[in-house]
């Protein structure tokens, strides 16, 4: 209990998916302009990832990962198929996320409009499949990767939802011409960055 | 022929991916630490985007308007297998070190949003430069922020000295920062400042404009 507790903590401060590997920059710097939009995003990240990491895991150990598929028979044992990793596991998350919104739609029409748009743009969103190649380089069993999907994906909400309060705030100061926008983002985001790095001396 | 030159030169300062579109940055942050691995990841990003961009153009007219997306995906991360096996073969050393960012190119924005705005609209062989046009444009800022990582975080350019170490007994105080993560949003703002600075029609408008001090303009 107490390893899958400090994987969760790990997950969200010390490894943060956005400050810590910048995954999930584009839309993390696209969509931070209100508080609002940005928290539905966040849900969006953490619903998606919690269910595709735990599946993807499922699939890489028992169909691609070497000799996975020795339960389909003795001359199966040596097959390894791990190569097409990538291209399965952006098949699962693409499909996933489409179920995902078809089952929204129909049974929680709220939370569907709420995400709108995000819900599709989710399936290039690079957290989610970093998430899942960072569960295949590390190795997680099913129950640590299905912490590890939830952790990664709530320290990105956090990220996000933090950033566009900053934001939201940023638009009365006097930003100099060529830093409007885009540039005094970045530095925002560095400046967030460096705190975050402060969790690194956590150990668990 | 000057469309050519034009999709090949606009990617690099008028119109680039990363400073102007927003297109691609999570790379760009994540492996800029040493120069060397840069130069790998610019080579299979450039190479990834040029031949999906081919691919997709040479189909465009066959690919059903519904499923372009998974499509296009599909594509994409054929090459981007092909990559990383060509990279585990023959540079298994910085392979490792790039570890998960060649699979992310799959779902880098660079590729998707030219496969999806330019190879859906434009032949073969001006989508391949329009891919290796927006593959130089990333390398053009990632290079650069790498060298300034690598030389003064460092005090090398790929693994060779050239600013000695105090450490090693040489002269120059190295910076420990940059070579931590936040360094490089720092490095890519000041990019984008110095790039808007230059190409002044770039520069993004406020929304609320603060008024300039009146207290010159008289009596209350």
């Amino acid at each position: 209990m107490e390893h899958y507790i400090s994987l969760l903590v790990k997950a969200v401060f010390v490894e943060n998916m956005a400050l810590a590997f910048f995954l999930g920059m584009c839309t993390f710097l696209a969509i931070s302009k209100k508080i609002q939009t940005s928290l539905g995003l966040g849900i969006a990240v953490v619903v998606v990832l919690a269910i595709t990491v735990p599946v993807n895991n499922l699939i890489y150990t028992y169909l691609l990962k070497e000799g996975a598929l020795a339960w389909a028979g003795e001359e199966f044992a040596q097959v390894d198929l791990s190569f097409l990793g990538l291209l399965t596991y952006i098949g699962v998350i693409a499909a996933m996320v489409q179920i995902l919104e078809m089952v929204l739609d129909k049974y929680f029409p709220s939370l569907y409009n709420a995400l709108g748009v995000f819900l599709p743009l989710i399936t290039v969103n690079c957290a989610i499949l970093g998430a899942s190649l960072f569960m295949v380089e590390r190795d997680y069993s099913f129950g640590e990767s299905t912490v590890y999907g939830v952790g990664a994906g709530v320290g990105w909400a956090l990220a996000i939802t933090a950033l566009a309060g900053i934001r939201e705030k940023l638009k009365y100061s006097d930003v100099p011409a060529g830093l409007e926008g885009l540039g005094i983002t970045f530095m925002t985001v560095g400046l967030m960055s460096l705190g975050f790095m402060s969790f690194s001396g956590v150990s668990l | 022929m000057s469309q050519i030159k034009t999709v090949l030169t606009e990617p690099l300062f008028s119109k680039n991916p990363i400073a102007v579109q927003i297109l691609g940055i999570c790379s760009a942050l994540a492996v800029t630490t040493s120069l060397q691995v840069t130069l790998v990841m610019c080579l299979a990003l450039t190479s990834v985007t040029a031949l999906s961009n081919t691919g997709i153009a040479l189909i465009r007219n066959h690919i059903p308007n519904n499923i372009r997306i998974i499509v296009q995906m599909t594509i994409i991360a054929s090459l981007v297998i092909v990559v990383d096996q060509v990279l585990k073969a023959f540079a298994y050393e910085i392979s490792k070190q790039l570890s998960v960012f060649v699979g992310l190119i799959i779902t880098n924005c660079i590729v998707m949003g030219r496969a999806e705005a330019f190879a859906m609209k434009n032949g073969p062989v001006l989508s391949f430069f329009d891919g290796i046009g927006n593959g130089l444009g990333y390398s053009v800022v990632l290079i650069t922020v790498a060298v300034i990582r690598e030389l003064f975080g460092a005090g090398k350019l790929l693994g060779f000295e050239i600013l000695p170490l105090v450490t090693d007994g040489g002269w120059y105080q190295s910076n420990g920062l940059l070579l931590l993560p936040p360094s490089a949003f720092f490095i890519i703002g000041g990019f984008i400042w110095v790039l808007r600075t230059w190409k002044k029609d770039q520069v993004e408008e406020s929304e609320f404009k603060i008024l300039p001090n009146t207290e010159h303009s008289g009596g209350h």
